[in-house]
């Protein structure tokens, strides 16, 4: 878009005409105005842009990074050692001998803790017996360097004590201050172990395949659902009653409606025990039995694609509605004036002039509803054969705790949507001079 | 095929389908609305709809009084178009078999007017089809877009064991009074709605504030400046617009956890703006780009400077398309399920969509599940349908140019 100004006009033609009327020469490169309005844009997207990128693409080159990482959903919080202190042998009186106990463990089964290292604040008038070799004791302050945890260890830690007047008075409890312990552990998400045990198990089981399959009919089907019902919806509605905005309005609301309300409601109503569908169904004698909607095999993947396209439809609808009100309506009169019937004037005057609109949301629609996650989730869970992509990333990641692998499942969805995008801007830069 | 574009067949053809349309319809909405045994009596509302048809090419004006008259005597006989089960009372059969008749006759008669007995122009034939069409698809979107949400509201009005009893039996017990709305009132008093309701309010609000605040500068400026680099800034919120939630969330899930934002309002307000900021961009620059370049070009000849002319200028001629953003901002803010479910655990610290999705358990009622629902749907369709005019032009004008 830079403004470029036309060379050819004060080429060597031009300059020939008249050396004396001295030709003003166009500006060569950028001047100071152009640089200031540059600064000036970049100042004003420089707040969005830092946001974006460190919420989008930083947490995309994480995803690539975890994908190729062993990484489960207990690795989140790091292997660390944990204490707890007691006080054992039930001293009663002054004198009495008693046990003070840490128990240690480390929280991980299998990860190492290097370096633990114990350090409490000993209460007063404790007489301190014997202590572990490991342990200095500096008056009050206790510190025990215990050296390196494997995996599962656990130990105990005890110090035999004699309680003394100041201890007795303080009502023999140990006062509430937890001992520190340190320790460090290697954390899988910064460590340089890397895998591609993630991609490889992604991909062989023959499950992912099922899985793109679902996702591509479910894809498809939703799409083009949503866009039929759009046009029938806005062909309805293009034309002006009394009561068009109450229903044009009440088109929309499976659309603004939150999407966990309405997927509850279809849950409940579709319910085989106690769904008014199924009630109604028998009712009419449709079917003899209540039908499992939402957890047969090839209904429940309907089911799905078709609460996609009732929730959905509103937005190809207020597309393809503003579109139609655009078509000058000359056109309609001329071709009735030639004899068009009205399905003759859908198809051969209507039909081209949506076709823009039509495929571009075509290709919006395929990449949001490839992209969706919440409708399948909340409706079916991705069970019954209706596992697409987004809920497989889900699903790895936090039912199965292998977040590398969900990580992976996000790698492949990542590199759809780059294709995807690609005949996206191909086209629309056709469709729109975008 | 041309058999079919006479008046004589093509009448009681549209009748026939619109009898079996309005049958059907007569039946779920009597079902729905009384519990009852309806259902549509196929071939013989086909038949009464294929008489009314061919009354309809021949004498319009009888059709409608002969439907509702027809209709409801023959509710009386086995041959009624609404088939009613034993313990439906007559009065309620006879109604049901007037409402299909009438609602059969009147609008077929509509449906054929202009239309001869003998042949049809292609004309005639095709605005008769288009008029079927037409209420077909009124009764169909009607349909598919109020029993849910009739569902929705009428479910939450109910008990657990009267749901179990006669699942399509919407009625409510007006004698019941306030006792009715028990689970609304167990919701907001033992369940902390009214906190999640504030929660998820403010949550929207900041959202659509701080989302304006990042987005109008900078739509401002891709649609207006010149720099190098703006094609490649306009693509990418497009492509940005469309990287899925899910693929992000998983990072962000650990980067709070780890950063202790979890369970956090904060952390919730930090990320919903991130979500909203490319569409409200996008939606914004489309608008921006349609506002004459010239009223800004002389707010900088009269020595304002840029950000003078985007505050006194820009900005006061956009407040539609401010308005429509925020409304959409809202929304998208306020029906958010995914981060809110994977990032807050602790109840205290719900959005409206968290607490539902913990309402679903096999120990909670069901109608406290779509009480909660309602409570989340009403605020977001109230505010939608009072600025709908806002939304749709917003959704339309900014974002996909025709």
């Amino acid at each position: 878009m830079t403004a470029r100004p036309p060379e050819t006009a004060t080429g060597p033609i031009g300059r020939h005409g008249g050396a004396e009327r001295a030709e003003p020469a166009p500006p060569q490169g950028r001047n100071p105005l152009e640089r200031r309005e540059a600064r000036l844009a970049w100042g004003l997207l420089l707040p969005t842009v830092t946001a974006v990128a460190l919420v989008v693409i930083l947490p995309l080159l994480a995803i690539f990074w975890i994908s190729v990482k062993p990484v489960g959903l207990a690795d989140l919080r790091p292997p660390e050692p944990v204490v707890s202190e007691d006080l054992r042998g039930r001293p009663e009186a002054v004198g009495d001998e008693a046990t003070l106990r840490y128990r240690l463990r480390n929280s991980s089964p299998d990860q190492p803790v290097a370096n633990v290292v114990l350090t409490d604040l000993l209460p007063e008038g404790l007489e301190i017996g014997a202590l572990d070799p490991r342990c200095t004791l500096e008056e009050l302050a206790l510190r025990c360097e215990l050296g390196d945890f494997a995996g599962g260890h656990r130990e105990t830690l005890e110090i035999p004590v004699t309680i003394g007047q100041a201890f007795a008075d303080a009502g023999m409890e140990l006062p509430d201050s937890p001992p520190g312990l340190t320790g460090r552990s290697a954390n899988v998400l910064t460590s340089g172990n890397f895998t591609f045990e993630n991609f490889a198990r992604i991909f062989d089981g023959g499950e992912f395949w099922g899985v793109l399959w679902v996702t591509l009919v479910y894809t498809v089907f939703g799409t083009i659902g949503a866009l039929v019902f759009g046009l029938f919806a806005a062909l309805l509605l293009d034309r002006s009653f009394r009561g068009q905005g109450v229903l044009r309005g009440l088109f929309l609301f499976p659309y603004v409606a939150p999407v966990i309300a309405v997927a509850f409601t279809w849950i409940i109503l579709f319910d085989p025990f106690s769904g008014s569908a199924n009630a109604l169904l028998i009712q009419m004698g449709v079917t003899n039995e209540a039908i499992n909607f939402f957890g047969q095999r090839p209904l429940a993947l309907i089911m799905v694609i078709l609460f996609e396209v009732w929730r959905y439809f509103p937005l190809s609808f207020l597309f393809i509605l503003a579109r139609m009100q655009s078509i000058d309506t000359d056109m309609y009169e001329a071709a009735d004036m030639d004899g068009a019937s009205p399905f003759q004037q859908f198809w051969y005057l209507s039909m081209p002039q949506l076709l823009g609109i039509l495929s571009v949301l075509f290709l919006l629609r395929f990449i949001w509803t490839f992209n969706k996650f919440d409708d399948i989730f909340l409706l079916t869970g991705g069970n019954a054969g209706t596992r697409t992509l987004t809920v497989n990333v889900y699903e790895q990641a936090f039912a199965v705790s292998n977040i590398g692998a969900g990580a992976a499942v996000a790698v492949v969805i990542f590199g759809c949507l780059l294709a995807f995008s690609y005949f996206f801007f191909r086209f629309l830069s056709q469709e729109e001079g975008l | 095929m041309s058999m079919i574009r006479h008046g004589y067949v093509a009448g009681p053809l549209i009748g026939l389908f619109w009898a079996l349309v309005v049958a059907t319809s007569v039946a779920v909405a009597f079902s729905f609305a009384t519990g009852g045994a309806y259902r549509p009596g196929g071939l013989f509302a086909a038949l009464l709809g294929a008489g009314l048809g061919a009354l309809a090419v021949t004498s319009p004006r009888l059709a409608g009084p002969a439907g509702l008259c027809l209709g409801a005597a023959l509710s009386i006989t086995p041959l009624s178009p609404v088939v009613t089960g034993a313990e439906v009372s007559g009065w309620a059969a006879l109604l049901a078999g007037g409402a299909a008749g009438a609602a059969t006759g009147w609008p077929v008669a509509a449906m054929m007017a202009g239309c001869p007995a003998g042949a049809l122009t292609r004309h005639e034939f095709e605005h008769a089809v288009i008029r079927f069409l037409t209420g077909f698809g009124y009764v169909f979107f009607t349909a598919i877009v109020l029993i849910p949400f009739y569902v929705m509201v009428m479910t939450s009005l109910k008990n657990q064991s009267e749901l179990i009893r006669n699942p399509l039996d919407f009625s409510v017990d007006l004698s019941k009074g306030w006792d009715l709305f028990r689970s609304y009132s167990e919701l907001f008093g033992q369940f902390g709605f009214g906190g999640y309701l504030w929660t998820s309010f403010l949550v929207s609000v900041l959202t659509v504030i701080i989302t304006l605040l990042f987005a109008v500068p900078g739509a401002y400026a891709v649609a207006r400046l010149r720099f190098t680099g703006r094609a490649a800034i306009s693509r990418s919120i497009l492509l940005i617009y469309m990287v899925p939630m899910i693929v992000l969330a998983l990072p962000i899930y650990i980067a709070f956890s780890m950063a202790g934002l979890r369970n956090s309002i904060f952390g919730i307000v930090l990320i919903y703006p991130v979500t909203t900021i490319p569409v409200a961009l996008y939606m914004l620059q489309g608008y921006f780009r349609g506002l004459p370049a010239e009223i800004e070009e002389a707010g900088l000849m009269d020595g304002l400077s840029r950000l003078k002319v985007i505050w006194t200028i820009t900005l006061p001629l956009s407040m539609p398309a401010m308005a429509s953003v925020s409304l959409y901002v809202f929304m998208i803010a306020w029906n958010e399920f995914l981060l809110a479910f994977m990032l807050l655990d602790d109840p205290s610290k719900f959005t409206l969509t968290r607490g539902i999705a913990s309402l679903n358990s096999s120990e909670i009622p069901r109608q406290h599940l779509m009480a909660g629902s309602v409570i989340a749907t009403v605020p977001i369709m109230a505010l939608f349908l009072g600025l709908e005019r806002f939304m749709t032009r917003g959704l339309t004008a900014g974002s996909v140019k025709g």
